[in-house]
């Protein structure tokens, strides 16, 4: 909300002060303020709000430590760690090689339809966890189409987690990565061309180093989605416990939030540690896109195209697939006893009071999410990346920013309840609202839109702001007449991902609806216990359905508009 | 935008000033784990004998209920909480969150369904049991359990499921149950073998029995309702009473110390016990709070009240932490199945 006033703050500043590089420093420092306070305040408090309670007992007593080491000393915890820590690396090991290979089909490769195979990637993205977890049943269950692919193996266990995993993923690292080898110089690779160097040298000696910045992004944010995930174990994870369902069943098991605290204080230590590593790559990253930067354009070239096509169609089906039969599934009457086709699922109100209402609430949260979220998330990153004062807060503001990442949706909602709830705190009156599950549904996914908008930046040459400077144009000038149209593609991915995620999200949510402001999301989660499992799929695939026509309108958009605006890239 | 922010100014108002000029009716909100499809009905009887109330339902299962409440407790938002697990409302009731009142009606019901302890807070509306889901299409030759200790036999090895105790109340129900009727020791020793057989432990109380009537499963350890339900919808399973009895649980009711409404809430309450409310619960639940009210659904088992062991829900509650750290070592240090 307090990001609304800052454009105010802004004029004001520029009418007021004068001369005008003087009150550069002020504004930018009142800027960098707003961005720690609204950080703080939709952040750093709620999770306080929870994780302090973990040296609490239940009845609020002070007790130090004592959580912590009767977590330590139950027999369950370390196979809980292991099993997280093994479920999150190997699915990171599967993730990231496919998904640069894919991205670096769409963005260096000159195969058809990059629109449409992008935009198949990010399905997984677009639907439901849920509807993830019943394609995968209804595909390799145990009464599943191809369970003899299964070899014997169930489903159910780290082969199932794993597998559910990395399709949920995909599309966060693929995001990350287009963005990260979307913008090059590519004078560089001409120059090497030019001196016969081979493919393979120009591959590990140009493009990986230029995309380090968002491979090592890419692989701490998939690390750390599957292990704070909780909702693919709590479907398919069977007996196979992880830190995450630990969290679930202390909290919603056995209503133990100082245990469900010290969980998620040990599921903070991935995002912790990405921290630091992003302080050290940045350090060494410089940008790519000089001032005098031509972008890459990748020549046709019908080896490498074929190959990568049929790479990436490949991937694509497998992605797609699932939720094609999904969508079937939502359709038959009784499976896999009756597969008749029938329209009732869809009657929504036959199993939820609400009925399609709760779908007008999603979209309401989804578009207020993604206005209001992406100008807070590109500008705090703008801030944080392109001005060079007040290093300490801009740091502090990068480790706000990075630390949703990490927090199981649970851990968050449960966190914003105690902190917005509290009867001491004025801005109580939200609770219950649509307003209170639009601030948290930006904070859930600030972390993913702030690397985007980071990747996008850090390749923006800092000459753009020196020579304004020289200029006396001041930044607020620049940002608005250079650096957002140039990453107006990345600000247009990431209003796309923050609106979709609103449209899916339940972790945190679920505790924060209020009677009125239920949404679809949670209601597919509510026909799925009440047994009404192909409306489900069914309430599934309307938003699944709804988040992939935004995402077609998207491309489009992308297609004819900026397609335009940033011809100027090109010679 | 505006009409957003005209909509929460409203909203704002309205909660601000209940009663005002605007509203006739009195939001009353009422926690729940009721069942969806139970909302209407119960709000449209409600409304009905209290028509100065206007019911706002927050549902959610059990577990995430009982959690948001907990969270919520030092700036409580419901005036009511209904339809959820007794064991709850015991929790609460232990933490001083509950108003005392006794309703209108209560000395009416079936004894087991009031609250045995001073000051009166709860009162009980209908019980629900764990019984067992059987794929009859799956079965390859197992003969149908109609005892527990048929839930042994080495052929169901890897193909039973039931909920995570620690996860579900549903699963702390069934263990609970089987500790009190067969005896702590004979209990353990039966669980020993079961989890020999288990393939999981779910972290829902119904999931169970739909993965049996999917045929994901053979057999699901679950609610009774779920059970007769997926029956009815065409899954080819059959519904057990084991013939040493089952587990239960009720459901109940109470009003929320510091509710701004108390004297609706009060009147509610009034409502949980006549006969309407009463006839309302056995349109969903076999076995409810009034004495004569029976209405059992399609393909309920017909034994399901005589199957209800002695079920101390104190005990319950007094040793579930004992309970759940047993089980915990002996089931979960283990390595898991390997199915």
């Amino acid at each position: 909300m307090s990001h609304a006033a800052t454009p105010l703050t802004m004029t004001n500043a520029t009418v007021k002060l004068s001369p005008p590089r003087l009150s550069e420093r002020h504004v930018a420092g009142v800027l960098i303020l707003a961005l720690c306070a609204v950080l703080i305040l939709i952040i750093a408090l709620p999770l306080w709000a929870l994780l302090s309670k973990s040296l609490e007992d239940t009845q609020g007593r002070f007790v130090g430590l004592a959580n912590f080491v009767s977590y330590a000393t139950t027999p369950t915890l370390l196979s809980s760690l292991t099993n997280s820590l093994l479920v999150a690396s190997v699915t990171t090991g599967i993730v990231l090689p496919l998904a640069f290979l894919y991205a670096y089909a769409l963005r260096r490769s000159c195969i058809p339809g990059r629109g449409l195979f992008y935009a198949a990637a990010m399905v997984p993205v677009f639907a439901p966890s849920l509807l993830s977890g019943l394609a995968l049943i209804y595909i390799f269950g145990n009464q599943g189409l191809l369970k003899s692919w299964m070899m014997g193996a169930s489903l159910y266990g780290p082969v199932g987690i794993i597998a559910a995993e990395a399709l949920y993923s995909f599309p966060h690292a693929v995001l990350i990565l287009v963005t990260a080898l979307g913008l090059s110089d590519g004078r560089l690779r001409e120059a090497a061309e030019a001196m016969g160097t081979t493919r393979w040298r120009i591959f590990h000696t140009i493009t990986l180093p230029g995309a380090r910045y968002g491979v090592i992004s890419a692989a701490f944010v998939v690390f750390t989605l599957v292990i704070t995930d909780f909702g693919i174990p709590k479907v398919i994870g069977g007996q196979f416990s992880v830190l995450a369902t630990d969290a679930y069943r202390q909290v919603v098991g056995q209503q133990n939030f100082p245990m469900g605290a010290v969980v998620g204080i040990i599921l903070l230590v991935p995002a912790v540690l990405a921290f630091f590593v992003d302080r050290a790559v940045q350090r060494r990253q410089s940008a790519m896109l000089s001032a005098r930067a031509v972008p890459y354009a990748p020549r046709p070239d019908k080896r490498r195209d074929l190959t990568l096509l049929g790479f990436v169609s490949l991937t694509a089906l497998a992605i797609v697939g699932p939720y094609g039969i999904a969508i079937w599934g939502s359709f038959v009457k009784y499976w896999p006893y009756n597969l008749s086709l029938t329209l009732n699922n869809y009657d929504f109100a036959a199993v939820d009071p609400e009925g399609w209402s709760t779908y007008g609430n999603s979209l309401l949260l989804a578009s207020l999410t993604a206005v209001i979220g992406t100008a807070l998330i590109f500008t705090g990153a703008y801030l944080i990346e392109k001005l060079k004062l007040f290093p300490r807060l801009r740091a502090f503001a990068q480790f706000l920013a990075m630390l949703p990442m990490a927090v199981p949706g649970l851990v968050l909602g449960l966190g914003y309840v105690f902190f917005f709830n509290a009867g001491w705190n004025p801005l109580n009156a939200l609770y219950g609202t649509l307003t209170i599950l639009v601030i948290n549904t930006i904070a859930h996914f600030y972390t993913v839109g702030h690397i985007t908008a980071l990747t996008s930046l850090k390749q923006i040459d800092s000459e753009f702001e020196s020579v304004s400077a020289s200029l006396k144009v001041p930044f607020w000038s620049t940002f608005r007449r250079v650096t957002a149209p140039i990453c107006l593609p990345a600000i247009l991915d990431i209003a796309v991902y923050v609106f979709v995620n609103a449209l899916t999200t339940v972790s945190a949510v679920i505790f924060l609806y209020g009677a009125d402001t239920k949404l679809a999301s949670i209601a597919i989660v509510h026909m799925d216990e009440a047994g009404a499992i192909a409306s489900a799929a069914g309430m599934a695939s309307v938003i699944m359905l709804t988040a992939i026509a935004v995402k077609l309108a998207h491309v489009g958009l992308d297609r004819l508009v900026f397609g335009r605006l940033q011809r100027w890239r090109q010679r | 935008m505006k009409n957003w922010l005209a909509t929460c100014l409203v909203g704002a108002f309205a909660l601000a000033l209940p009663g005002a000029a605007l509203a006739q009716k009195t939001k009353v909100t009422v926690y729940t784990a009721l069942e969806n499809d139970q909302l209407g009905p119960f709000k449209a009887s409600i409304e009905k004998a209290v028509p100065e109330a206007e019911v706002v339902w927050v549902r959610d299962s059990t577990g995430v209920i009982t959690a948001r409440f907990l969270a919520e407790k030092d700036n409580p938002r419901a005036d009511m909480v209904m339809g959820l697990a007794a064991s709850s409302l015991l929790m609460f009731e232990k933490a001083g969150l509950l108003e005392a009142y006794k309703p209108a009606g209560a000395d009416a019901l079936k004894p087991v369904f009031r609250d045995g302890s001073e000051p009166y807070t709860w009162t009980g509306m209908d019980a629900y049991l764990g019984v067992v889901c059987f794929n009859t299409a799956e079965a390859k030759g197992v003969p149908v359990p109609t005892s527990w200790k048929d839930l042994l036999n080495p052929a169901l090895k890897g193909k039973i499921v039931m909920p995570h105790p620690a996860s579900s109340g549903t699963g702390y129900l069934m263990v609970a149950g089987w500790l009190q009727s067969m005896g702590e020791a004979e209990g353990w020793k039966f669980m020993d073998g079961l989890h020999e057989n288990i393939a999981a432990y779910l972290h829902s109380g119904s999931a169970p029995c739909v993965q049996a009537a999917r045929g994901e499963r053979t057999v699901g350890l679950a609610l009774d309702m779920r059970g007769a339900s997926e029956k009815s919808k065409g899954a080819p399973i059959e519904v057990v009473i084991p013939k040493e009895g089952v587990g239960w649980e009720m459901e109940a009711s109470a009003i929320v110390k510091g509710s701004k409404n108390l004297n609706l809430a009060k009147k509610v309450a009034d409502w949980s016990t006549t006969k309407e409310a009463n006839e309302l619960y056995s349109k969903t639940y076999a076995i409810v709070a009034a004495p004569g009210i029976e209405n059992k659904p399609a393909n309920y088992p017909a034994n399901a009240e005589a199957g209800m062991i002695k079920n101390d829900l104190a005990w319950m509650a007094d040793n579930r932490d004992r309970v759940l750290a047993e089980w915990s070592k002996r089931y979960e240090s283990k390595a898991a199945p390997k199915n």
